[in-house]
């Protein structure tokens, strides 16, 4: 997972022997531009360029077509869906794994760093498996006439999974180095244990939490493998953001394929500044120092 | 209570409620499906399976996963480490903001990635373009898909790198510099070593994340077999192909490949922690 | 505190979100699961359906379509997918939703005229304006140099129409000789930049993406991207001999019973049998069943040429798949490490 790392200006020192040239600097600065530039900043300026070739009358028919609408209506859902569970379970796995050791701790911290290294179609293809026909719950739910793959539980299924780890993983270096003092003292107090929770704990980790809430949504609402194994593709019902670019990319329709992406690129963009804020005004409430 | 005796001695509250709510989390959202692949891939034997994965194509589209996310994991610590360098050690216009773009791959939907690489690099896209007319093909060869790749992996190692980079100490480089040795010396003697940790860490994360990857790669993949068809695209074919315990063998192979990726960065994270101190 | 309480008001939203979608299935809706190039044609088909069924029964009705490569959706049917009735690239792909789940009877193609196939095609070569590379029939794809793009048989239906069409051609041209027409095959593919998983996919990379030199399509696909992406950019190519190609249809009786929804789901399909929908099918690229119906300026432009028969010059679908297409069959054969 990405890291941020407290910003901390470069060192300047008068006369520095452990420094290059100013010449070799420079060109190394530009170098890195470079790089990025190539890699990241071409793609983006790609999405927009294709969304817009055709003009914007085009680009906003493509954004208020019915599907379009559609598809940004199920996502946003799967995401009020996803999101909050994966924040309630997290914070609670971020409290047991952070203020108390037990037996087989880092093999718990292991599995829950899983879903990042396990392939999107492979995670698709686990939920097909549980509940597909075939499956081995399929023909209870079907049975008891609750649609699960190819249907909206599926897709929210499918899409925690993909962004189970965020919170937690914000969480826990967040909270292992702020210590327990803070929440002992209140307890010491007198304090209910919910108290102590609500007025000591989560006011502290309010921003790491935060921050873990915005990576998990981005993922949540951009999701793709995943979903496109349990989604069953039906136009207007069962199609997120991403499968309708994929949808509308196959229907000779480029510009509006890249209108729809583009929408997804705005949000990538608006989850980069919120970010970059978030580490510029509370480095020090963030975790200073994180895994990955 | 046989839970009683673990129960560790804290005067913090909710530890029974926390760890059994994450412990229901990890099991209904990942463990059971994930057990469910696995039940469903052991359904034909052992042997059956040693088949299914012994098929020269399977083999073949594995070792190109696998060598083409590892080759990437390798490009993009020297080049994350070379933008960490920069971002870390240098001023100029712009830096907070190159800093924030890192994160793009990050936030970026793997679709959306998928389809503007597909754009840039094919033979009549601003990048591809120039490139083809030097004879190198890009998109729909192992080259585009290493490219999806490296964009993936880029954020990971700079990030890794990043703040072990930012605490070393100057101080150390100025005793280097004072004792005579050339900048070269320094950087290769002094700056690297503390750093070989994060890189370690930071290709394992690229390599388990590349390993898996599809949106942004299946676009620009010509899944040609024995050329440039990815273990996860033969995941869907098997699917497609209404060979449901065929695609959740490969779903396990891909699944060992992770939890080895982990494995090996708990274990870097341990030595790193052992030797150096921090991880 | 307010976070908390601020989750509970989105999940609030989202269990009102969901009970909301679920009250909006209730009216009738027709989920027709079809493979990739026919999504211009059903959206003009749905229309005119939905109207015509308003005029004679009074009822709204909502047509929902999905479009994908002929197997995957064939496999989403057949894990649960709600499809009433699906339309796809070829009879096998039915053939396994009947055999795997019992939502269709074993003898589905019998219950609509022609094999219950509405609409016929074949397949065509599509190459760039000029062709530069004088590719006038099959034998031109094994050359070297020619890039040949067309999808992955393993995935898409339409393929598996491309690959038969190369093979009878191979067949013929070396007298039965099969060894011959598989390294002929081997060549063809070997000249194959990319395989898409879908019909779609590999019109994109030859027209969007400039890609090879010519792409093995569908005479649909090829007529809509000749129309899609300009006169001065492609032409088609009619080669020598090529295949009937005949998508079928078929109600998901299992699903549409459980929907209530047989006796629309049922009409639908005669629909496609309709002079109207024939002449649709006919503006839309497709070979009509019943060309009368069809605009004559639509019907003169497909060419005449010699089609394979599936079943009279191929032995039928189960055996040309067992042969062809399972684990081990010729395609696998064609690509051997190494070669």
């Amino acid at each position: 997972m990405p890291e941020s790392v407290v910003h901390r200006e470069p060192v300047h020192r008068d006369r520095d022997v452990a420094r290059e040239s100013r010449r070799i600097e420079r060109v190394l600065i530009g170098v890195a531009i470079f790089i990025l530039a190539l890699f990241f900043f071409a793609p983006l300026a790609a999405v927009f360029y294709e969304a817009f070739r055709k003009g914007v009358p085009a680009f906003w028919k493509a954004i208020a077509d019915d599907d379009t609408l559609s598809a940004i209506r199920l996502t946003l859902l799967v995401a009020a869906i996803a999101v909050p569970i994966n924040t309630i379970f997290g914070v609670a796995a971020a409290w047991a794994i952070a203020r108390f050791d037990f037996p087989l701790k880092s093999f718990l911290v292991t599995l829950i760093d899983l879903p990042f290294s396990v392939s999107p179609v492979v995670a698709g293809l686990s939920y097909v498996v549980l509940f597909g026909s075939r499956g081995y719950f399929g023909p209870w739910f079907a049975a008891h006439d609750i649609p699960v793959v190819f249907a909206l539980p599926g897709i929210a299924l499918a899409t925690t999974f993909v962004t189970f780890p965020f919170v937690a993983r914000e969480l826990i270096p967040l909270m292992q180095q702020q210590g327990v003092d803070d929440e002992e003292a209140a307890l010491t107090l007198g304090a209910s244990p919910w108290r102590m929770f609500l007025t000591v704990t989560l006011p502290n980790i309010k921003w790491g939490l935060l921050y873990g809430v915005l990576l998990c949504n981005a993922r949540a609402m951009g999701e793709f493998g995943a979903v496109a194994v349990v989604s069953g593709r039906i136009r207007g019902v069962t199609n997120t953001l991403p499968l309708h670019v994929e949808v509308l990319y196959g229907g000779f329709d480029l510009a509006g394929a890249f209108a729809v992406a583009s929408l997804l690129a705005i949000l990538a963009l608006v989850t980069l500044v919120i970010k970059t804020a978030l580490e510029w005004r509370h480095a020090e409430e963030l975790a200073v120092k994180r895994r990955h | 209570m046989k839970f009683a005796s673990f129960y560790p001695a804290s005067p913090l509250p909710g530890f029974r409620l926390a760890l059994l709510a994450t412990l229901a989390w990890i099991g209904v959202i990942v463990l059971l499906p994930l057990g469910g692949v696995a039940l469903r891939s052991g359904q034909i034997g052992l042997e059956g399976m040693w088949n299914i994965i012994s098929q020269p194509r399977l083999l073949s589209a594995l070792k190109l996963s696998f060598g083409l996310s590892f080759l990437a994991g390798v490009f993009s610590i020297v080049l994350g480490g070379f933008v960490a360098w920069v971002l870390t050690r240098y001023e100029f216009a712009g830096r907070r903001f190159i800093d924030a773009a890192v994160d793009l791959p990050f936030a970026l939907p793997t679709a959306v990635a998928g389809i503007a690489l597909t754009a840039l690099y094919a033979p009549n896209g601003w990048i591809g373009g120039p490139l083809d007319a030097l004879g190198l093909k890009v998109a729909f060869t192992p080259l585009g898909i290493f490219i999806a790749l490296v964009f993936i992996g880029l954020p990971f190692a700079v990030r890794t790198i990043q703040p072990v980079l930012a605490e070393t100490e100057v101080e150390l480089e100025e005793a280097s510099a004072t004792l005579g040795a050339s900048r070269f010396q320094t950087v290769t003697k002094v700056i690297l070593p503390p750093l070989i940790p994060a890189a370690l860490t930071g290709l394992a994360l690229a390599f388990a994340r590349a390993v898996g990857e599809y949106g942004s790669v299946i676009f620009i993949a010509g899944n040609i077999p024995f050329y440039s068809e990815i273990a996860p695209l033969l995941v869907v074919t098997k699917l497609e192909e209404f060979d449901e315990v065929g695609a959740t063998v490969v779903a396990v192979v891909m699944l060992l490949a992770s939890f080895l990726s982990l494995f090996v960065i708990n274990l870097v994270q341990a030595w790193s922690r052992r030797r150096l101190g921090h991880a | 505190m307010n976070i908390s309480r601020r989750l509970s008001a989105v999940l609030l939203a989202g269990t009102v979100a969901l009970s909301a979608s679920t009250a909006a299935f209730a009216q009738t809706t027709l989920l027709n699961v079809s493979y990739d190039p026919t999504r211009e044609l059903y959206k003009t088909i749905n229309e005119a359906f939905a109207a015509d069924w308003k005029a004679k029964t009074g009822q709204a009705i909502t047509i929902r379509a999905s479009h994908g490569g002929s197997g995957g959706q064939a496999r989403a049917v057949i894990d649960g997918l709600k499809a009433d009735v699906v339309t796809l690239a070829l009879a096998p792909d039915i053939d396994a939703i009947a055999k795997q789940t019992n939502k269709i009877p074993a003898d589905w193609q019998k219950r609509l005229p022609n094999n219950s196939s509405p609409y016929l095609s074949t397949i065509v070569l599509l190459v760039k304006k000029g062709n530069p590379k004088s590719i006038k029939d099959w034998d031109d794809l094994v050359k070297p140099g020619v890039g040949v793009v067309t999808p992955n048989p393993k995935t898409s239906g339409g393929a598996r129409w491309n690959y038969l069409a190369a093979w009878g051609f191979a067949l013929q041209k070396f007298n039965g000789d099969e060894a011959k027409t598989l390294d002929f095959m081997r060549a063809l593919f070997k000249n194959a930049p990319v395989l898409d998983t879908g019909a779609r996919g590999s019109t994109l990379t030859f027209a969007q993406r400039g890609i090879g030199d010519v792409l093995i399509a569908w005479e649909n696909e090829a007529f809509l991207a000749f129309e899609e992406f300009g006169h001065d950019k492609f032409e088609i190519v009619v080669p020598s001999l090529s295949v009937l190609a005949e998508p079928p249809v078929t109600l998901v009786d299992g699903n549409a019973d459980a929907n209530g929804a047989r006796k629309v789901a049922e009409a639908y399909l005669q629909y496609l049998y309709t002079p109207a929908a024939q002449k649709i099918i006919a503006k839309n690229y497709y070979r009509p069943l019943d060309p009368a119906a069809a605009d004559p300026a639509d019907v003169k432009r497909f060419p005449t040429l010699k089609l394979l028969k599936i079943d009279a010059d191929f032995g039928g679908w189960p055996a040309t798949h067992a042969k062809h297409f399972v684990d081990g069959g010729t395609f696998d054969k064609i690509y051997t490490p190494g070669k």
